[in-house]
């Protein structure tokens, strides 16, 4: 042996030694939490469990990354038949009913809270977002995390340059026909697009007009609801959208938030999308932007309502130790202080989810120094109906698809509205009828 | 006289033959037997409850009219990407071998698409002909052409097609510069003495010499289509507009790992399997008579 491989070989060895003298005697317990926060939001994701590891020494929580939030779900459930499943998954609202529906793999919050005598109020939560979370039997599921609605946003310079007023956004779908006509008279090109078109046309625009889209409270009641979306208001709004489209005035872009980047670039003057979108638009764009409430129809009775939710909440998977999930509700509770909510809130623009993190928000002049950034949060908490508490379907991720493709058959002049939404309600009954069958127990 | 050689010891041949056979039990049969089994059970997504449903997740299949135009989807793809993959790669191949001075370089750059990654393939074509802001799409509005494949089924397919063609073309291409090199050049020259020109040197001579190497590609293309094609698509059009490119094999991704329908995912692959082991045979039955070996 060499010198130089004998240095390395005890440098080495002294490395290992420190490490293992670094652990306590008192090993932690670990706590693994998958999840699809991608850059800005990675980083506060891994900061949220860097703080609550330091605030405390019993537990320690290990984020990881798992991909898009499909990808974490599908790796999670294959670790879950071998095995293997995380502590806490991520699971993004689309895939809310699939895990509700799967009992023996989920454990409520609810009693994970209780089990760890945590104390646990979910009226504490605003009512929108709770609800969407709780089974019909009042015990709250899975933990309300990252969630966002949907909003409108609207280039000012664009407008300026169209001779509309920047500081007055068009508030009904009228107005937004209206604004249309005259950026694209100004020579615009894209006037108006929307992400999600699914969620922000038929689920969010449903709620906001206090009409069903599906029957059971949306399918918060129970797993026999069945979809509703044929209705003469749906008809007249994407027969009004169809229009747009074929004077020039709404710009098809494509599925999900791919059309977020025709908007950025300043392309497309207006756009309905995710309320976290408004990370991106504050980096990126060049040129003054204004953020509003989803457009209405003025002669529905009462509209507007207020906006279902989207992004994702945490849930808590079964088969782990009693101290582990002694940890997971610790977790629970730090998280749910109104200061690490406000925080959040702040930094990602997803909505605070406890009322009392809004008012500390606004206390903190947040709203005044930013503003626009309150929209998505007053568009929520709201006294929900019925109607517009939220929207939790089987087989939704499945529906989402069927949504856009016959939306876009709309668009494209293949299929008229009311034949697009009738054979949504028909091929998404039959996905309904599957996942009842198959879950039922 | 065939020479044959005899094994005298009874487990020798069982013992070569093992690992090969080991490696397809593991990775083919155990797969196509679990989908088998999966495809008669309908389940939640954690497997915590399962239901033996016979042949019902089939049946659903039959009654799901985009599942029946699927199939239709299917066959254009397929075949446009077998036809057009097979005679561009020929004409490139015939053309490659050709060339005298810097043949390697245009080899090399005719065989590099190989080594790109189907999705990357996808998300390239995606970029070139993205409306609006493509370098294709912006040069064919220049021109008159209104492209925008999320409405116009048609270019859609002119997308994935063309993405699916140029990411098997070098493979196409290799396999036609191996056979042409192998055909002898006294045929060629004897005939192009007897006053043949190119054209039909190329016609009587090169091609039906050609003929098991394109049989050879015309399975291996079909294959391709019906399988290795569905990050392509996942990447560019996600099925779109409507259904007009989601083909059968990016159904099955996409109700098995993204809608977690493993039922259902599996017996639509079930289905695949029974087409493609039809295909082969009909293959090997009919156009095989045409090979001359």
């Amino acid at each position: 042996m060499n010198k130089k491989t004998s240095a390395l070989l005890s440098s080495f060895v002294a490395a290992a030694s420190v490490l293992a003298l670094s652990t306590p005697a008192h090993a932690q317990v670990e706590i693994q939490w998958w999840h699809s926060m991608t850059a800005v939001n990675g980083e506060w994701v891994n900061d949220l469990a860097k703080d609550f590891n330091a605030s405390q020494k019993e537990y320690k929580i290990v984020p990881t990354f798992k991909g898009t939030y499909d990808e974490s779900m599908t790796g999670a459930i294959a670790a879950f038949r071998a095995g293997n499943a995380p502590h806490i998954l991520q699971v993004f609202e689309v895939g809310t009913a699939t895990m509700m529906a799967s009992k023996g793999a989920i454990i409520p919050v609810g009693q994970v809270m209780k089990d760890a005598g945590v104390k646990f109020d979910p009226a504490a939560y605003v009512p929108a977002v709770a609800g969407y979370y709780t089974a019909p039997n009042g015990q709250m599921l899975s933990f309300p995390f990252n969630s966002s609605t949907t909003i409108f946003y609207y280039n000012k310079d664009a407008f300026k340059a169209a001779g509309l007023d920047a500081d007055k956004p068009p508030t009904t779908w009228p107005e937004v026909v209206g604004a249309a006509a005259k950026l694209k008279a100004s020579g615009h090109k894209c006037p108006f697009t929307t992400a999600w078109q699914g969620w922000t046309q038929l689920e969010s625009f449903s709620a906001w007009h206090n009409v069903e889209f599906a029957t059971q409270r949306n399918g918060l009641a129970g797993l026999n609801a069945r979809m509703k979306v044929d209705s003469p208001l749906h008809q007249r709004h994407i027969e009004n959208l169809a229009n747009m489209s074929k004077q020039g005035l709404f710009v098809y872009k494509g599925r999900g938030n791919v059309p977020e980047a025709s908007f950025v670039s300043g392309e497309c003057a207006m756009i309905n999308t995710s309320s976290g979108f408004y990370g991106n638009v504050a980096k990126n764009a060049k040129f003054a932007y204004g953020l509003a409430a989803l457009p209405y129809y003025p002669d529905v009775p009462g509209a507007p309502q207020n906006t279902v939710i989207g992004g994702a909440s945490l849930w808590v998977l079964s088969g782990k130790k009693p101290a582990e999930y002694k940890g997971v509700a610790a977790f629970f509770n730090y998280l749910s202080s109104p200061e690490v909510q406000s925080a959040s809130h702040k930094r990602t623009g997803y909505l605070p989810v406890t009322t009392a993190a809004y008012q500390l928000t606004e206390k903190s002049g947040f709203y005044k120094e930013k503003p626009g950034t309150d929209v998505a949060v007053t568009q929520m908490i709201r006294k929900t109906t019925d109607k517009s508490r939220g929207i939790r379907l089987g087989n939704y991720v499945q529906i989402r698809a069927i949504e856009d493709e016959e939306l876009e058959q709309v668009w494209g002049g293949k299929k008229t509205a009311k034949e697009a939404l009738a054979s949504i309600v028909k091929r998404g009954n039959e996905l309904l009828e599957r996942f009842e069958k198959a879950n039922k127990s | 006289m065939e020479k044959r050689v005899v094994f005298r010891s009874g487990w020798l041949p069982w013992v070569l033959l093992a690992p090969q056979a080991i490696v397809i039990a593991v990775f083919f049969f155990w797969p196509a037997g679990q989908a088998l089994v999966q495809s008669l059970q309908q389940s939640d997504a954690f497997g915590t409850s399962v239901n033996w449903v016979r042949l019902e997740n089939f049946q659903n299949l039959w009654n799901d009219e985009t599942y029946l135009a699927s199939f239709k989807t299917t066959a254009v793809f397929s075949i446009l990407v077998a036809v057009c993959g097979i005679s561009l790669a020929l004409l490139l191949a015939v053309f490659a071998d050709r060339v005298v001075r810097g043949a390697t370089v245009y080899k090399t750059l005719l065989i590099w698409p190989y080594a790109v990654a189907p999705a990357v393939a996808g998300v390239l074509w995606l970029f070139m002909f993205s409306p609006s802001i493509g370098i294709v799409a912006y040069g064919l509005e220049a021109i008159g052409v209104d492209w925008n494949h999320l409405l116009n089924g048609g270019q859609a397919m002119t997308l994935v097609v063309a993405a699916a063609v140029w990411k098997q073309i070098s493979y196409n291409f290799l396999f036609f510069l191996a056979g042409l090199a192998s055909i002898p050049k006294s045929l060629i020259e004897a005939a192009a003495i007897d006053g043949a020109r190119p054209w039909r040197r190329f016609w009587t001579i090169q091609f039906p010499l050609l003929t098991p190497t394109t049989f050879f590609l015309l399975v291996i293309n079909m294959v391709y289509a019906f399988f290795d094609t569905f990050a392509i698509i996942d990447a560019s059009t996600q099925g779109g507009p409507g259904k007009e490119t989601s083909i059968l094999v990016y159904r099955v991704y996409y109700d098995g790992f993204k809608a977690l329908d493993l039922g259902g995912s599996a017996a639509q692959s079930v289905v695949l399997m029974v087409i493609v082991v039809v295909l082969t045979v009909l293959q090997f039955k009919f156009v095989e008579k045409k090979v001359n070996y």
